[in-house]
């Protein structure tokens, strides 16, 4: 039998090593799943890991899926280093959408180049008041929060297919439930490259998301809010000795998680939809959990992380289109690597050591 | 009418018994369980797709009962073995049986099996007022015996004393020479069987055929049942009662035309949910009440 | 063995050894050996206990005592060597084992279920199956038997903990134990329950049960013990007769060199009052806390006011209401540091004023350990223009001030900037110490210094309190250490079930009557002097 022995030091390679070695671990994984349900592994596996990434503008779609992925995970690391856990968000990045929504909606005809900020500040509100509802139970009540936000996530979705199906739906869909296509200056533009034009999809959100990214890695590291967020996660109690507020605290990572994935929520619709539907979303808001571990906690490493789940994605529907495979086997693999990606943090924190004599005692 | 709808939310209850019976005893041992979705789905799938190629119900609850008890053996390895985060390895078993009950289930979409029969004779159902309690089948009978055994078996037997312990406080209880690890694995199967017969019940009885993310949240309210009922197993039947007469609402609604939009009715249950966490957690008491070394994973030095 | 305390001239030595050696040994330790990796815990150990011997197991904080009885317990493995029972080889698998060959064990962190009542508590702690009602009955039995009452039908978690001691000894005593173990079971304890203790104790070992009693207090080693084996890091230094070495010898194989004295504290001149509290009430806000009531307490400059009482009575709540992590205007009637109104102020702005706190735990409330020193140091140095800019943290800045603390207050690290976890408790709480009197307070808020810190490590903390009192600090000490108090204190006062008792001057103290007011044999606001 094994046992686990604290260590003293953390190994600097962990870092790097761990994250690589889940992937790799997964994909073997992935290869028995594939040969045990009979498909040929080694074409499932061409498909899913290699394709996608056989020529620039399907590089390009990565970046594309990746978007939202890494616009919600950073979120996300700031929750899961401060011990919150939110895992609603991807109620919050419908309630940022329908928020967005509704202003573009309501400017069928507007001109002007202030929609699409404004949209955007009112997605972040809208992301934000979902989470508020959590954080305030929370701090007041101290309402456990992974309930109270998944079941909000429900209620998020009942409520756009409500609007989609009913009040905003558009009078010219053939009654389908979608809305009107929003105005122009509401959608965000694809990136032209002089000399090359525009590759696949790839549109400007994509770098918001990288400099949000950036922007949290800076605030995470360099900056006191970071060190607060830190230190709630690691103990309230020394937060409180500290002299910083508790649930303002709290507050705020609610706040700015929930923001960013209504954010996201808004950059999805715009750029790649341009209306409402029942589905904007593919489960971003869960993936993204995975993303954030992924990452391990690191708001830059978020940005490597999500392309490398998009992968994963995108690798999916190609898979399904080939060789006709589910495309739910993405979340069988998604599951294993969180799995992986949880040892390896006991790893860090534990070496493990064997005792194969039966002779002495057990181990525990 | 009446009693139809009765028997809709006696039967809608029992899944929500099973599954939240289960998790009280992870609970009670100090572990939270939040693949209990995950755990639920895979003993669908299993007990659907056995029930359909052998025939025999009896093997495809067998099947569910099993399946649901591997899917809780993951967990239990990662987390008492490996002692990882409890909320982050839950979440993982919940998108892992999510993803992989259905790929599995992929081949058995649009089937159908016959459910279990009723256990009385049908005379028993015609008794006014309370033959509709008569009318289930044996499962149903079987989740309400489950909860008064897991009484007695908490607060009537040392094994339920030393489980309770655990919950409490993991070092005292190694100090007194129990091995905790030991007890949170059998609590930990335990409450993977009765996620995977409670899985096995949607496609079986519920609803008799195999869906994709058929539990539609139903292993998450089955958590929130455990923190309603204060822990304590005889509560749980009243909770899932509520809950199911709640989900069954919108089918009585959309039944009598109510102009409500269908989809205000189908967020009850979700609404009620955090209702009912609010109400317990404003009581304050929540907090003295749950285990005091729950999600605490334990390391033993040798 | 009463009579070898009655007479005291040399020969009684010779008639000490001949009595023992009539006696049968009951456990022998033989080179018993643990190391944990590289670090030896326990190395070779050997010494045994005859049959109704109270024998003593003596040693600093971090000695080797806790490990050598865990393994005894059977909850460790030795590394190395053999224990003998009856002089029969036993290697003992678990604590059940242990307790089925008649081994009982007291936990100095006792192993008691706060929301199980005392006779589930006490279920668990049996082997045998037993009924409830017949174990009750055993309970009322046994607990008159030996003048310890305990109501079996209580929560735990209501009981004080003294009273939770009880328990744990009464469960010991329901096995019958042939040896019973008690690591340190007077650092909770009153004087007087003590006392009662030992009275305990002395009453089992005549009806022929060994005790093992671990402790770091000369005193009680000497009162109690008819033999005593001194641990020093990890090594037996020597087996004596208790009655026949002073405790200055027990001390000095205890630390290994002459124990070094506190520095005197200089006499309080001045007589205006740096902070002021008086009528502070505090309701408990959960089932396990003590509520507050009417406490009033003023320090002046240069003065040092210990607050004496046994855990649980509402020290660490009075420490939150000092440090500002409790505030409330509307049940405190005044709190004033340098004639300010600072009811409302938080922590991060008392600590503007220039007081300095320090609650009692290092892990998780004073010091982070999984975070390395110099985050260390920002969390009670943030505030400082020097170390944030425009809430950028500036690293180098807060890099040189770590190694000033470490440097200064002789804090040692495996390298430079470690995590916390790494160093020490002494190490660490010197760290922690260090990084408030660097700020140079002018009051200081301090809880339990020295709580399971070696010697070492305890005498330069206490010297650094006195300087800075000594150069003109108020402070506030909050131990259940009376000993710190006394070499600490211009005056002392007795915090018992949320009330505090006036101050009184030092010389008008003794431990008999501390022990008094720490039983609560004082109403709250009563004469001096009487």
């Amino acid at each position: 039998m094994f046992y686990l022995v604290p260590r003293n030091e953390i190994p600097l390679s962990f870092r790097i090593t761990i994250p690589i070695i889940s992937v790799v671990l997964t994909i073997i994984c992935g290869f028995f799943i594939f040969s045990v349900l009979g498909y040929e592994p080694d074409k499932a596996l061409y498909h899913f890991f290699i394709s996608p990434l056989s020529r620039v503008d399907k590089i390009a779609d990565l970046f594309v899926k990746a978007c939202p992925l890494m616009i919600i995970g950073t979120g996300l690391v700031l929750c899961f280093r401060a011990n919150i856990w939110n895992i609603g968000a991807e109620g919050q990045l419908i309630m940022g959408a329908i928020f967005a929504g509704a202003l573009a909606l309501y400017f069928p005809n507007t001109q002007s180049i202030w929609l699409l900020p404004f949209m955007a500040i009112l997605a972040f509100l809208g992301g934000a008041f979902w989470a508020l509802i959590p954080a305030l139970l929370k701090i007041k009540l101290r309402t456990n929060e992974i309930l109270v936000t998944l079941m909000l996530t429900y209620v998020a979705s009942l409520f756009l297919d409500w609007l989609v199906r009913g009040p905003w739906r558009s009078p010219t869909s053939f009654g389908f439930p979608l809305t009107a296509y929003y105005p122009d200056v509401g959608l965000i533009s694809k990136i032209y490259f002089p000399g090359i034009g525009y590759i696949s999809q790839l549109h400007w959100g994509v770098i918001m998301a990288i400099l949000i990214c950036l922007f949290c890695w800076f605030t995470m590291e360099k900056t006191i809010f970071g060190f607060q967020f830190k230190l709630i996660g690691d103990s309230p109690k020394a937060l409180r000795f500290s002299g910083f507020n508790e649930s303002n605290t709290t507050l705020s990572i609610f706040i700015i998680s929930g923001g960013l994935a209504g954010l996201a929520g808004m950059i999805e619709v715009s750029a790649n939809i341009g209306q409402l539907q029942p589905n904007i979303s593919f489960g971003y808001g869960f993936t993204a959990i995975i993303v954030a571990f992924l990452a391990r906690l690191n708001p830059a490493a978020v940005i490597i992380s999500a392309l490398l789940i998009a992968l994963i994605e995108v690798g999916g529907d190609s898979a399904q289109i080939a060789l006709a495979i589910p495309k739910v086997v993405t979340g069988v693999f998604k599951g294993i690597l969180l799995f992986f990606l949880l040892a390896g943090e006991t790893l860090t924190k534990y070496e493990i050591k064997y005792n194969f004599n039966l002779q002495s005692k057990t181990n525990d | 009418m009446i009693d139809a709808l009765i028997l809709t939310i006696l039967m809608t209850s029992v899944p929500l018994i099973l599954a939240a019976t289960g998790e009280l005893v992870v609970e009670r041992s100090g572990v939270l369980n939040l693949g209990l979705e995950g755990m639920m789905l895979m003993g669908a799938v299993s007990a659907f797709a056995l029930t359909y190629t052998s025939g025999s119900l009896l093997v495809g609850l067998l099947a569910g009962v099993i399946s649901g008890c591997l899917t809780a053996a993951i967990f239990g390895f990662f987390v008492l073995g490996l002692a990882t985060n409890q909320v982050a390895t839950g979440l993982a078993l919940t998108i892992f049986g999510t993803g992989l009950s259905g790929l599995i289930g992929s081949d058995f979409v649009g089937k159908a099996v016959t459910g279990l029969p009723i256990l009385f004779p049908e005379s028993f159902s015609n008794i006014p007022f309370i033959g509709v309690f008569f009318a289930l089948d044996i499962i149903a009978y079987l989740s309400v015996l489950i909860v008064f055994i897991v009484w007695i078996f908490l607060f009537k037997t040392k094994y339920g004393l030393i489980l309770r312990a655990s919950g409490i406080s993991h070092t005292s209880s190694h100090s007194l020479g129990y091995k905790v690890l030991t007890v949170r694995w059998c609590a930990v199967l335990f409450g993977g069987m009765m996620a995977g017969l409670a899985g096995a019940y949607l496609p079986l009885m519920l609803t008799p055929h195999w869906s994709e993310g058929m539990t539609s949240g139903r292993g998450w309210i089955a958590l929130a049942l455990v923190v309603f009922a204060s822990w304590m197993p005889s509560r749980i039947i009243y909770g899932a009662v509520l809950f199911g007469a709640i989900t069954i609402m919108q089918l009585a609604g959309q039944a009598r035309g109510w102009t409500i939009p269908p989809q205000f009715l189908s967020s009850l249950p979700y609404i009620a949910t955090i209702f009912v966490l609010v109400l317990i957690s404003s009581r304050g008491s929540a907090k003295y009440l749950a285990p005091s070394d729950l999600t605490r994973p334990f390391i033993a030095s040798k | 063995m009463n009579e070898n305390k009655v007479s005291s001239n040399r020969n009684n030595q010779i008639k000490i050894k001949v009595c023992m050696i009539k006696k049968p040994l009951l456990l022998e330790s033989r080179n018993i050996t643990k190391s944990f990796g590289s670090f030896i815990a326990n190395d070779q150990i050997n010494f045994d206990i005859f049959e109704g011997e109270i024998h003593g197991l003596l040693g600093e904080n971090g000695a080797g005592k806790s490990t050598f009885v865990k393994m005894v317990y059977g909850l460790l493995e030795p590394s190395e060597g053999a224990f003998f029972w009856n002089s029969k080889k036993i290697s003992i698998k678990g604590p059940q084992e242990a307790r089925n060959i008649g081994i009982g064990m007291v936990f100095q962190h006792f192993t008691l279920f706060p929301t199980l009542t005392v006779i589930e508590n006490i279920q668990l702690a049996l082997s045998e199956k037993i009924s409830s009602p017949e174990l009750r009955e055993t309970i009322i039995k046994k607990s008159a038997e030996f003048g310890i009452t305990v109501d079996p039908d209580i929560y735990v978690r209501d009981l004080s903990v003294g009273e939770q001691q009880r328990v744990e000894v009464l469960r010991c005593l329901l096995q019958n134990p042939k040896l019973l173990i008690m690591d340190e079971p007077t650092s909770v304890l009153t004087p007087q329950e003590s006392e009662q203790l030992f009275r305990v104790l002395k009453k089992l070992s005549k009806t022929g049960c060994s005790i093992l009693f671990i402790s770091h207090k000369l005193r009680e080693v000497k009162e109690l013990t008819q033999r005593a084996t001194i641990l020093r890091r990890g090594c037996v230094i020597d087996t004596v007769a208790s009655s026949e070495v002073s405790t200055e010898q027990l001390a000095k194989m205890m630390v290994g060199s002459d124990p070094q004295n506190v520095k005197p504290k200089s006499v309080v001149n001045s007589d205006d009052y740096l902070v002021r509290i008086s009528g502070l009430n505090r309701p408990a806000d959960n089932p396990f806390a003590a509520p507050l009531e009417d406490i009033s307490l003023s320090v002046k400059a240069g003065q040092i006011i210990g607050v004496a009482g046994i855990a649980g009575n509402g020290q660490s709540e009075l420490m939150e209401a000092l440090t500002g992590e409790w505030r409330s205007t509307a049940t405190v009637d005044v709190f004033n540091a340098f004639g300010t109104d600072i009811r409302n102020y938080s922590a991060h702005e008392r600590r503007q004023l220039g007081i300095g706190f320090l609650p009692e735990e290092r892990h998780g409330h004073s010091a982070v350990t999984n975070m390395k020193l110099t985050e260390n140091t920002l969390l009670t140095h943030h505030n400082n223009p020097v170390i944030q800019k425009f809430a950028i943290v500036q690293n180098e800045t807060l890099e040189n001030l770590t190694d000033e603390i470490v440097h200064n207050f002789d804090v040692r690290t495996p390298f430079q900037n470690p995590l916390a976890s790494s160093l020490s408790g002494g190490n660490l709480q010197k760290f922690v110490v260090g990084r408030e009197i660097i700020k140079k307070p002018r009051v200081f808020f301090v809880a339990q210094p020295t709580w399971g810190v070696d010697i070492g490590a305890t005498k330069f903390i206490r010297n650094a309190l006195i300087d800075l009192a000594n150069n003109g600090c108020g402070i506030i000490v909050i131990s259940q250490d009376l000993e710190e108090l006394f070499e600490l204190s211009d005056e002392i006062c007795v915090l018992f079930r949320g009330k505090l008792s006036e101050s009184m001057p030092l010389k008008e103290l003794d431990s008999e009557k501390i022990g008094m007011l720490m039983g609560g044999e004082f109403s709250p606001h009563f004469q001096r002097g009487q």
